[in-house]
């Protein structure tokens, strides 16, 4: 098969994409192929979450408005994490939450964790009413499922947690 | 818990083709990311931070029942065809191995439970990345197997958990529950009656994301696609696995709805498809791995519509994993020169399928048809 491109070369590339839902095989040679850009190796670049922050530019929520200087536990800027899509520390949520709640409810439509509640191995009280509210509502899941293994292994996590009080 | 080189044969238990519906789905994976509190994570984390959260890390996996007899790997004490092999088996990201410059990030680890699927990648974007990675199609498994493991770690480590967050993570697509679960699914008949582009336009409508396999962003190889959920903030673990598992259960059915039209229509067309395939994968004698991946795609095909019998699932899953190339220098005890490597290939798939034996049905000695 030639090259669809310069119709010389034999075609060594055969390059199937998705692209807006739209399937379709390209067969190229070497030299079309790295003219047009193809590597075959890894492709470094930004990652899709910082286009999606490049997009939304400065409007990044309501507190965009306001100065937050760095994170004072890793030192994060807001500009380092536009850049990189990436925090540096459990602080920076706290530290940047008004920037973060506008681009998480953009993300994932809300910001309020409706899952797990983690258990510290110290807890506090609250922590502990918190996990026991969380673990109740996913043994009245397995229930309604009748995943009774999953029931069981729930009960007994509760009942560790209502013990250790 | 042993330190290795190189994972023991155990770490491909979900190629076994045991689970359900395992023709199509092939394999199940579970993962959820969590950091420990009072260290820095990711791009951020420093090398003092690294190793006391790998320290932190083995300690708590020493204790628990699901890594306890397993084994660790230190990632950066690996040359780059152990690293290689890892990847190759999808027991570890690329993010671990080779990091953001070619180069793997200093104390990252893969922790491989001794059955069961279950492993902990150390120091990769999250300080943890805990993984369920199970045969077909069995995401209430591959939850458990990984909600269980984060019981145990969490018990014994302080996540960073936030309360309106949810457990805390690098990168803000995967704050909340961190969970991303995925199928790795084979869809040959959506491809050929051509609704895949509406069934994966439908996919993306749902909150879910897909991407081809092996390829790199929006490329497709040997029609694998990976299906996974897209928002891992305001939804229980449940619901979310359970949303995935009713999506990918509709995108099965279309892809059986699919082959029954494909045999109806046109069988002769899809007979010659599958044993040209399986003819070229049989008997080539030089063969890249693009092109392994098209032709299994044709014989996975043949098996699912029972035009080839006796031949296994299992052995095709073999083939994917084991003609990659670190997978190939492993056999060949070295690296293969530049030509070699196809060809060294192509015998290794001949071995497998001469093992399997012939799958021709019976009197299929070219009888011409009346």
């Amino acid at each position: 098969m030639q090259c669809e491109k310069c119709g010389k070369n034999p075609a060594v590339i055969h390059l199937t994409q998705i692209v807006n839902h739209e399937m379709s095989t390209r067969h190229l040679c070497d030299s079309c192929a790295a003219e047009m850009g193809l590597d075959s190796g890894t492709t470094a670049g930004p990652a899709p979450l910082t286009d999606f922050l490049a997009q939304m530019g400065k409007g990044m929520g309501a507190g965009s408005g306001v100065q937050v200087g760095e994170c004072e536990f890793c030192g994060l800027t807001l500009t380092d994490f536009k850049r990189t899509g990436r925090l540096g520390c459990p602080h920076c949520y706290a530290h940047f939450d008004q920037h973060l709640r506008g681009l998480l409810r953009k993300l994932h439509g809300g910001t309020q964790h409706m899952g797990k509640v983690y258990l510290a191995p110290d807890p506090r009280e609250t922590d502990r009413t918190a996990r026991v509210a969380s673990l109740r509502r996913s043994l009245a899941r397995a229930v309604e499922a009748e995943d009774f293994e999953r029931a069981a292994v729930l009960r007994d996590q509760i009942r560790r947690v209502d013990v250790a009080e | 818990m042993r330190d290795v080189k190189t994972p023991p044969e155990g770490g491909l238990d979900w190629l076994d083709a045991e689970g359900p519906q395992a023709d199509i789905v092939l394999s199940t994976r579970v993962r959820l990311a969590r950091n420990l509190q009072g260290y820095r994570f990711g791009l951020r984390a420093t090398e003092p931070d690294r190793r006391a959260v790998l320290h932190l890390a083995r300690e708590a996996a020493e204790a628990t029942d699901s890594l306890r007899e397993g084994v660790a790997i230190a990632i950066p004490s690996l040359d780059s065809t152990q690293r290689q092999l890892l990847l190759e088996r999808h027991l570890v990201s690329r993010e671990l191995v080779e990091g953001g410059g070619g180069k793997p990030p200093s104390h990252g680890a893969l922790i491989l439970g001794e059955r069961d699927g279950v492993s902990v990648m150390v120091n990769e974007e999250d300080h943890l990345r805990l993984q369920g990675l199970v045969s077909g199609f069995r995401l209430r498994d591959a939850w458990g197997l990984v909600d269980r493991l984060d019981e145990e770690l969490g018990g014994r480590l302080p996540f960073a958990f936030h309360a309106e967050f949810g457990y805390l993570t690098s990168c803000p697509t995967n704050v909340g529950t961190g969970l991303r679960a995925s199928v790795l699914i084979h869809l040959p008949g959506l491809v050929l009656t051509q609704e895949i582009g509406k069934v994966l336009q439908g996919i993306s409508q749902v909150g879910l994301t897909f991407r081809g396999l092996y390829g790199e962003g929006s490329e497709v190889v040997g029609n694998f696609f990976q299906i996974s959920n897209q928002t891992t903030l305001g939804k229980t673990e449940e619901d979310l696995v359970d949303h995935l598992q009713r999506i990918v259960q509709q995108v099965v059915q279309y892809e059986m709805q699919a082959r029954t039209v494909l045999l109806r229509d046109a069988p002769t067309v899809i007979e010659d498809k599958v044993w040209r395939a399986y003819g070229l994968l049989r008997h080539a004698r030089s063969i890249s791995f693009e092109e392994v991946m098209n032709l299994l795609s044709g014989v996975r095909l043949g098996v699912g519509l029972k035009l080839l019998p006796g031949l296994s699932v299992y052995s095709l899953n073999r083939i994917m994993i084991f003609t990659q190339a670190a997978h190939l220098e492993q056999m060949a005890g070295g690296v293969l020169p530049e030509g070699e490597v196809d060809v060294y290939r192509a015998a290794y798939v001949r071995r497998v399928l001469a093992q399997e034996g012939d799958p021709s049905p019976e009197g299929d000695d070219g009888e011409l048809p009346k």
